[in-house]
């Protein structure tokens, strides 16, 4: 049971990374960036090291590590990883990786800066790993605390706004989340996801609900309901879910863009990893029973997301909308999911290429975001700060193998077949088509507008004369290219061969649509 | 299973290769770049010729084998995709290889002055290895994945002037608009996939396009009382019309034309916009299926059938009020597309198919001689400024008429043969003769624009020194191309002229060859047909006659002359040469109505969404505010020593936060302590 703790070394290795780079990092700012570097890419291999160790016949946990925390609580150090929380953790791996190369340019307080990077990056591996809710929970806050201070001190003109409603509404959030479980703790006695998860399916979640908390005389259905909400108001909030969505784009914009990286690339995904690892095991019935408004707003996300996007001017607006739009056929998929009980063969079959497109869209997304994110970095160092669309134009005579690659990155987030986006929105259209034909109709939509105001980057960024005050631009170097192309040989791989990644996910994806019962 | 089917991707997989190696070479390596393009453009045409002589030798069911592999799975299911190969994809694969080839060799001569040069021949790789891909899939999904990256580089081809705007603005309405069909395509793909259980097209008796399946999916009726089948084939037809160019969803068609000239040729009028007939035909099981006694046709085929109809009258309408050479031929191509659509419709795929490949030659014949022309006259493109070509570009001539008495239908040249077997089987289809009519009237349109333009180009002497807008003048008048570029369209204009004699009535190989059949000759065939023939015939002589009564018996030699019919009908003309003003009626309507739908989403998300946060928010600082007052006014004295510690904790927080964020925590903590009471009241109650 307890083998070698990979995990917890995973876990440990970035918070003892921003130590050694705060102490070691004081004299030298070369040295901090090159030090966090170093930590993040030991931090990869671990993460490629697991995966390649990795069983892919097992649905279940692998490498768990469990030990008594708190045993008058029932808290637990519990750690584990299947096929979604392996692939949480190398997509962590490679954002962090790519948000410090995206700061590399950062002047102030250097050391200070890449110590927060790796201790969100710490965060996120415990949280990608945590069994029990308490331990879990602790990852999920602590991650609030350095991305705050990078937003507070790091950020654009209205930082302090931005990083306070980013703090505040997620907190709000959470406190709900937290009601949830202490109510569900004084039900079942547990904090154990995996228990708690077999205590739901076998129905006897509700009763014990009603015998311990039987609140303003709620029958147990509607009890459930009201803990439901306070799960999912948790993770709508982090996702986010329109219309809990308000703290992202100003935060998004705010935020120094290798924070914004983070932001989008592995922190966005924690929320939905919840909806998966918590929502569906626990609160299946629940979902179904407000299926309808769960469908709308997942609509909503995606086709007002592009829309919103279409409606900005700010490079970094734009793509905040853009990422509200793709998690949204995410949630797309697990509401999909989630709405027929029973077991038929056909039924298995769509839920699991909702629940695959799903996870291959948590991961893809978080390449891509990030990676385009990183591109806007560079626009941004380049032209002097400058974001608008109408600060730029005719970028492609200069800078004609930036405009090649930033235009992949944006064509992989569009949905271009052969990139890595294809193929898990394919997925999850596919299994949602006909588990909820409307909604998934309707959010084609959002694969329009998302074309439109993509294509409006690139002609307003790249094409057109070029403008004056753009004569000295500079093409990347062939350093910079070299950063870069792995992502986009990512982005390529994932697209031609996505059975790369999907043959992890695959056990858990079957194990997942088995556990939708009723 | 022989080689070539084994490695068929190899047709696909070598331009691709090349692509890639292109792109990453230096710019200033123009020959190596033109030379990998061509090389391995003509290596596929080997490849292409081997599958067509694969499929010629090979009898009843062998005509039609395919190989298919995993690729990747999902819970339980595999997702498998393969290549086919059946006689369609055999003459789709030579076709597009033999005009690709001669378009890329002509494209060496046309560039040769571009500084990007390198980059048109990464891009028409590209496109090739995925036009070539469309051909030989043997999965909706995996057609669907290269018709996606065919519009990808149609998009970066018609936008490869990326420093003019109105090039740039071209290619992303082309792309845009295409996807809006192709969204109805990739409904279509999904809905097909939870009704079969695959999207492979022939699995031996388990695809999507064989028999099992069929019968199903003509089973069962859904929405608006259409069988699943012909629902499913609509919203394909969808993505078709997209490509296509069809009403309504023609608009980026003649804005493509900012594209350089080959583009146009290849992309444009032989190839991409034919692939949309293509994947009707590909489909065609499905779009026909339950087809029983009495019932002749299904919903599906209709539609196909009147959208072809329409468009092939629009087209042909407008492109008589046209002043660029491109766009007259551009209208011209969506028009003929039509007409592939009303054969496809009415007579099948071989109706279809036959004319699609037929104009793939004369069309390609005549973009590449109006880019000669275009080239020749130092980049102008305004009929009004040319005439008199005919002695300064002999061969552009002599190649251009073989091409343009192709597309007109005028006796025994290729286009007279399939255009007269769509309009044999439009008469005989027995729902309507409405589609025969239309493309009766279409085939005199044709025949009179086409005069228009020739009279306009190479008639009289030349008006090219005149003032204009667009091209270098100066130079000493109009000149012959090279041979780079002429060879290419002498070589076309001999499939211009006798490709026809392979379809005829009386010896229909070509049809029999796409049912596999063979071909055997019947005199008597003739005799059905041949009435018709003279019909048609007609048709063509009225509109040659009515063209040269209108701009050839006294030609143009103003400049600033108002077209014929201009003079006469001024507002039909503008009409006309508006292109019925769909563009500003799109702009008035859809495009207007996703700006406001995007500014009100903006709006919703600042006045609603947030405002609701923010009101919050507001009322619970208010709450504090009465709060504060309360312990300052009523409280105070009694806490005078707590309050002092807190109003140190919280100036500290406030020095820390600059201002905001305690009011925050204090709600949070508010909530908390009120939420935890209640839950724990509730509980003992």
């Amino acid at each position: 049971m307890n083998a070698f703790p990979w995990l917890s070394l995973l876990t440990a290795l970035p918070v003892v990374g921003a130590g050694v780079v705060l102490v070691a990092g004081a004299r030298s700012d070369r040295a901090a960036r090159f030090l966090s570097v170093g930590f993040a890419v030991g931090a990869l291999c671990i993460a490629l090291l697991l995966w390649h160790g990795f069983d892919v016949n097992v649905g279940g946990m692998q490498l768990v590590e469990q030990h008594a925390w708190v045993p008058a609580l029932h808290i637990q150090y519990h750690l584990g990883i299947d096929g979604l929380g392996l692939s949480m953790l190398l997509l962590s791996a490679i954002v962090t990786l790519i948000s410090l190369g995206a700061s590399w340019k950062i002047e102030d307080r250097v050391p200070l800066y890449f110590a927060l990077i790796l201790l969100v990056e710490a965060c996120l591996f415990g949280a990608f790993t945590a069994l029990n809710f308490i331990h879990w929970f602790t990852f999920w806050e602590l991650c609030l605390i350095p991305a705050f201070f990078l937003i507070k001190i790091w950020g654009g003109p209205r930082r302090t706004p931005a990083a306070t409603q980013f703090l505040v509404y997620t907190m709000a959030g959470s406190v709900a989340m937290l009601l949830s479980f202490l109510a569900m703790y004084l039900a079942a006695n547990t904090f154990e996801f995996e228990e708690l998860a077999t205590i739901a399916q076998s129905g006897r979640l509700l009763p014990s609900l009603a015998a311990s908390s039987s609140w303003m005389h709620l029958t147990p259905e509607h009890l459930g309901l009201v803990i439901f909400a306070g799960v999912f108001l948790g993770f709508a909030v982090k996702v986010p879910v329109i219309p809990f969505h308000t703290w992202l784009p100003d935060t998004y914009a705010e935020a120094p863009t290798g924070t914004t990286i983070l932001l989008t690339g592995a922190m966005s995904k924690m929320g939905l990893y919840g909806f998966l690892r918590i929502l569906v095991p626990i609160f299946a019935p629940q979902m179904q029973s407000v299926l309808t408004p769960l469908l709308w707003m997942a609509v909503a996300t995606v086709v007002l997301g592009s829309l919103s996007a279409m409606a900005q001017t700010d490079l970094k607006r734009i793509f905040a909308y853009s990422s509200i739009n793709h998690l949204g056929y995410c949630l797309l998929g697990i509401f999909a999911a989630v709405r027929y009980a029973g077991s038929d063969a056909q039924l298995l079959t769509q839920r699991a290429a909702a629940l695959s497109g799903t996870m291959l869209q948590m991961f893809n997304h978080g390449i891509t975001a990030a990676t385009i994110f990183w591109f806007v970095a560079i626009l941004e160092t380049r032209s002097g700060g400058a974001r608008e669309l109408s600060d730029f134009g005719g970028l492609r005579r200069n800078a004609p193998v930036l405009a090649g690659m930033m235009g992949i990155a944006l064509f992989s987030s569009l949905g271009l077949p052969g990139l890595n986006g294809f193929i898990s929105e394919f997925l999850i259209f596919k299994g949602a088509f006909p588990l909820a034909t409307w909604a998934t109709a309707l959010c084609t939509i959002g694969l329009l507008i998302t074309a439109v105001f993509i294509l409006n980057v690139i002609q307003r960024v790249f094409s057109g004369p070029l403008q004056e005050r753009h004569s000295n631009f500079l093409d990347l170097s062939g350093k910079e290219q070299m950063l870069l192309a792995p992502a986009i040989a990512l982005m390529f791989l994932l697209g031609l061969d996505p059975q790369i990644l999907l043959s992890h996910l695959n056990a858990t994806v079957l194990q997942l649509t088995n556990t939708i019962k009723f | 299973m022989s080689w070539i089917v084994h490695n068929l991707w190899l047709v696909a997989a070598l331009p691709f290769a090349a692509g890639g190696v292109i792109s990453v070479m230096k710019q200033r390596q123009r020959t190596l770049a033109a030379g990998l393009a061509v090389g391995s453009m003509a290596l596929s045409f080997v490849l292409a010729l081997m599958a067509f002589v694969q499929v010629l030798t090979s009898h009843g069911e062998a005509t039609r084998q395919f190989s298919n592999f995993a690729w990747f799975q999902f819970g339980a299911e595999w997702v498998r995709l393969g290549w086919l190969l059946d006689p369609l994809t055999a003459v789709m694969l030579v076709m597009v290889t033999f005009v690709g080839l001669l378009i890329f060799i002509y494209s060496i001569g046309y560039m040769a002055e571009d500084e990007n040069f390198k980059r048109f021949f990464c891009f028409l790789a590209l496109f090739a290895g995925a036009m070539l891909g469309v051909l030989i899939a043997n999965n909706l999904l995996l057609l669907f994945m290269c018709w996606e990256i065919v519009g990808l580089t149609s998009y970066l081809l018609i936008g490869f002037w990326y420093e003019k705007p109105s090039a740039a603005a071209a290619a992303k309405k082309a792309f845009i608009v295409t996807r809006i069909g192709d969204l109805g395509l990739f409904l279509g793909m999904a809905w097909l996939y939870a009704q079969t259980g695959t999207l492979l097209f022939y699995d031996a008796g388990r695809g999507c396009l064989e028999a099992n399946a069929l019968t199903t999916l003509a089973m069962h009726t859904t929405v608006f009382g259409l069988t699943l089948s012909s629902a499913i084939g609509i919203l394909i037809f969808c993505g078709s019309a997209g490509k296509s160019g069809q009403v309504p969803l023609h608009v980026w068609l003649p804005d493509a034309m900012e594209g350089p000239t080959p583009v146009s040729a290849l992309i444009h009028a032989a190839t991409m916009v034919a692939a949309g007939v293509f994947l009707l035909a590909r489909v065609y099981p499905l779009l026909s299926a339950g087809v029983t006694h009495g019932m002749t046709t299904t919903v599906a085929l209709q539609v196909v059938t009147w959208v072809g109809a329409i468009t092939a009258l629009f087209g042909a309408l407008v492109a008589v009020a046209q002043w660029d050479i491109k766009r007259i031929l551009a209208y011209s191509t969506m028009s003929q597309l039509g007409y592939m659509m009303i054969g496809l419709g009415t007579g099948g795929v071989s109706v279809g198919m036959f004319h699609l490949i037929t104009h793939a030659f004369f069309k390609a014949l005549l973009f590449l001689g109006a880019g000669s022309v275009i080239h020749g006259c130092h980049g102008e493109q305004d009929i009004r400024f040319m005439g008199g070509l005919r002695k300064a570009m002999p061969v552009t001539f002599a190649a251009y008429s073989c091409g343009m008495l192709a597309l007109c239908g005028v006796p025994l040249f290729s286009g007279f043969w399939s255009k007269d077997e769509i309009l044999h089987s439009a008469f005989v289809w027995n729902l309507s003769r409405g589609p025969f009519y239309i493309g009766a009237i279409g085939a005199l349109l044709t025949a009179f624009y086409m005069t228009r333009q020739m009279i306009y180009v190479y008639a009289g002497t030349t008006r090219l020194a005149a003032e204009s807008t667009h091209g270098e003048h100066g130079h000493s008048g109009a000149h012959e191309s090279p041979k780079v570029m002429t060879v290419p369209l002498l070589i076309l204009a001999v499939p211009a002229v006798v490709l026809g004699f392979f379809g005829t009535p009386v010896w229909p190989w070509f049809q029999s060859f796409l049912e596999g059949d063979t071909a055997n000759v019947s005199f008597g065939a003739l005799g059905g047909a041949f009435p018709l023939m003279i019909v048609s015939s007609l048709i063509v002589f009225v509109g040659l006659g009515l063209g040269w009564l209108l701009y050839g018996r006294k030609l143009i030699v103003d400049v600033g002359a108002l077209d014929r019919i201009e003079s006469a009908q001024p507002g039909l003309f503008h009409l006309l040469s508006g292109a019925f003003y769909i563009n500003e009626l799109y702009a008035a309507t859809v495009v207007r109505f996703t700006l406001v739908a995007a500014s009100v989403s903006a709006w919703l998300d600042r006045w609603i969404f947030g405002g609701v946060v923010r009101a919050i928010s507001t009322i619970f600082v208010l709450f504090a505010k009465v709060d504060s007052f309360a312990d300052t006014h009523v409280v105070n004295r009694g806490f005078d020593a707590g309050c002092g510690s807190v109003s140190y904790g919280g100036s500290f927080l406030s020095k820390l936060q600059a201002g905001k964020v305690q009011r925050y925590l204090k709600f949070v903590g508010v909530a908390l302590f009120v939420a935890v009471a209640l839950l724990f009241w509730g509980g003992k109650a």
